[in-house]
């Protein structure tokens, strides 16, 4: 082999070796994998099934708050959420339909929604703005209205 | 040395049969190019589509006509003129058997487009359940894969017709390249094929209620991926064996360029979860593992990247380049056969380390569904590959139709390929831009109820109505040309250029040619990466979802 793709390849493995070991630190030891929640739900049944028959917003700690949302065509249930600078929220998501996406445009937060299936991500919320929350997931014809907003004062 | 019965030219028979399938893909073109067109102009908020058009119809217009039907056409009519080529005209049952995997492609074309115009079937190329289309869209897909299998088995009998007829030599380097890129596809859409027939079909035809969504995505992207590569394979084999000769240099190795076609085969199928990084009920520690052998498919295109180059520069050299960059002078920037691959190949540097970034784990979360990932993809197949199988077929049409390029058509073929770089520096870069601040891929225009936000995406999105108008005029360039090769160019030889090794005395290990090691190496990766999670997926399954049609 030549000396210089010797070289070359040497670089190519050493620099893919690195992003496997950061990415890997990262998902393992700082627990910043991708949400991948495993809990299940009818996706028939998501009205009369705890806790989404109690969609809405609640304060479970100091600055600390948990949102229990359902994702239909085409909206988000609830709404137009508000909550303090410096809140941390959990959001517990789940779809009554077809495969939605979760995006809080301006932060990491970025999910797949799917029926039957109940997806967790969490995010803390120190920049005081009005964030649009949109359906990032083609939904049908409506799927470009589908949007909200989290206000954070 | 290997006599190889390199004819000076592709049989007319099997000519035929490929520009069957060329004619098939430009159609295809103009068709996915205009839809395109009206998609930037949509998403600019400046215009709207007449006569109730949908937006997601034209939508699903673009990606099934470009990403599917021009992609394995052109590749399928490429490949039998490579492998007609380089191990001698198909015998009239192969060529059968190409010409009904032809027709049947053809056919469940037909029918998935009439479904789509319909409007039966606006449920994107990646037709996500429980969107649910119309079952003869399904069953179009399933005969678009089944001809392409039909077609791919007329080459595997070629392979192995030569193989026995030439015991214990290795295959032409085209032919090989060929073979690989075909075994890869079938294995590929046994995944896609497995989900329109098991779940989707019946599900849409009312004998069962609901589909597991889950289990329907990850087989998808078990073939999404792969599809992929299958489109890149065909532009690596002009890159590495192809262009030399254009060049008039030679092919940097041949046991390299092998080798990475065998780690193609190998990687680029279990790798499907790197589009499914952000769903739930897939462990994140399985995800993990799939970006691990995502990485590890980067190497051989690295390996590509260097070997080209150095083609390049040992032929520079050779014409008496002075120097660290003096080698790119002798380069032949005339000629069109050569210079629009080649803006192909340099986006595929920017295309290539974005798609890292798509792939890494957690970085894919900035980027997960938002326009950037257009942005990707329109560097990756919408610029590298289809700028090189149009440098392709500015020989190949007229090899093939018994006509020449002739100079005015090169010039305006250059041109072309210049028109394509700067709509897409446009275009792909507004999109990158934009989707990092949010915009989602996939949506009609919407101003998400005055948001301050979206505010700022719309001077991209006036960009990318720049760019894709641009880039439809390149089209339009383009189809001129091809007609003008196809029907109007004088007659005259048009070379097929087939590069030689630069050491043809260097024999590559016949351990290359053992179907059986690598298909074996394919499956156990593929088991190892998929089997432990999928079967969670089958056995945790929620309750199935009902169909919808929401379009």
């Amino acid at each position: 082999m030549h000396l210089d793709e010797k070289i070359w390849l040497t670089l190519s493995f050493g620099m893919i070796m690195a992003f496997m070991v950061i990415t890997g630190y990262q998902t393992f030891a700082l627990e910043m994998g991708p949400p991948s929640n495993n809990e299940l739900i009818d996706p028939q049944k998501v009205d009369e099934t705890a806790p989404f028959n109690e969609p809405g917003i609640k304060q479970i700690g100091e600055n600390e708050y948990e949102v229990v949302m359902t994702l239909q065509v085409f909206s988000f249930n609830p709404m137009d959420i508000e909550v303090p600078a410096g809140s941390t929220v959990h959001f517990t998501l789940t779809s009554k339909d077809v495969v939605h996406g979760f995006e809080i445009a301006g932060t990491n937060v970025n999910a797949m929604v799917m029926p039957g299936h109940i997806q967790k991500i969490t995010q803390k919320f120190d920049e005081p703005g009005k964030y649009l929350v949109l359906c990032n997931e083609y939904c049908g014809a409506g799927h470009q209205v589908m949007s909200t907003t989290i206000t954070v004062k | 040395m290997i006599k190889s019965p390199l004819k000076s030219k592709v049989d007319s028979r099997d000519g035929k049969l490929a520009m069957a399938h060329l004619y098939v893909a430009f159609i295809a073109l103009l068709v996915g190019g205009l839809a395109g067109l009206l998609q930037v102009l949509v998403r600019s908020g400046k215009f709207q589509l007449p006569a109730g058009i949908g937006y997601y119809q034209i939508l699903t217009v673009h990606g099934v006509v470009l990403g599917l039907v021009l992609t394995t056409f052109f590749i399928m009519g490429f490949q039998l003129s490579v492998v007609s080529k380089t191990a001698g005209t198909f015998t009239g049952k192969q060529r059968t058997v190409g010409w009904i995997g032809f027709w049947i492609m053809t056919i469940g074309t037909i029918a998935a487009a009439v479904m789509i115009l319909l409007n039966k079937a606006s449920v994107l190329y990646t037709f996500y359940a429980p969107l649910q289309a119309h079952f003869i869209f399904y069953l179009g897909l399933t005969l678009v894969v089944v001809g392409s299998w039909t077609v791919g088995a007329a080459i595997i009998m070629k392979y192995a017709e030569w193989r026995r007829a030439n015991p214990g030599q290795q295959s032409p380097l085209l032919t090989f390249m060929a073979l690989v890129n075909t075994l890869m596809w079938i294995v590929a859409t046994i995944g896609v094929a497995a989900t329109v027939l098991i779940q989707l079909l019946p599900w849409s035809l009312g004998w069962v209620d609901t589909v597991n969504v889950a289990v329907s995505r990850t087989l998808f992207w078990y073939f999404g991926h792969p599809l992929v590569y299958f489109w890149l394979l065909p532009a690596y084999m002009v890159w590495y064996a192809i262009i030399p000769k254009i060049i008039g240099g030679k092919i940097f190795s041949d046991s390299l360029a092998r080798m990475s076609f065998i780690l193609f085969l190998l990687f680029s199928i279990p790798v499907g979860f790197h589009h499914q990084l952000l769903e739930p009920g897939i462990d994140a520690a399985w995800k993990f593992l799939q970006v691990v052998l995502t990485f590890a498919v980067v190497i051989p295109s690295l390996m590509t990247a260097f070997s080209l180059f150095a083609s390049f520069e040992t032929f520079g050299r050779s014409k008496g380049a002075k120097g660290l960059f003096g080698w790119l002078k002798k380069l032949p920037w005339g000629d069109a056969r050569f210079t629009v691959p080649f803006i192909g190949m340099v986006a595929f540097i920017p295309a290539g380390a974005g798609g890292i970034v798509n792939a890494s784990h957690q970085m894919n979360q900035v980027i997960h569904n938002t326009i950037w990932v257009t942005g990707h993809f329109h560097l990756t197949v919408a610029t590298a590959v289809v700028l090189t199988f149009f440098g392709a077929a500015f020989w190949l049409v007229p090899h093939l139709t018994g006509r020449k390029l002739t100079k005015k058509m090169n010039k305006l073929a250059l041109i072309q390929g210049s028109l394509w770089a700067i709509g897409m520096t446009f275009m792909s870069g507004a999109m990158h831009a934009a989707g990092l601040l949010g915009a989602p891929r996939r949506s009609a225009f919407s101003d998400y109820g005055g948001s301050a936000q979206a505010a700022e995406w719309i001077p991209y999105q006036i960009a990318q109505a720049v760019g894709g108008s641009i880039l439809f005029i390149a089209i339009i360039l383009m189809l001129y040309i091809f007609i003008n090769l196809a029907f109007f160019a004088p007659k005259g030889e048009q070379e097929f250029p087939v590069g030689e090794a630069l050491h043809p005395e260097e024999k590559a290990p016949m351990v290359f040619e053992n179907w059986k090691l690598w298909l074996g190496i394919t499956v156990l990766l593929i088991l190892f990466a998929y089997t432990i999670p999928f079967i969670d997926l089958i056995q945790n399954a929620p309750p199935g979802s009902k169909g919808f049609k929401l379009w």
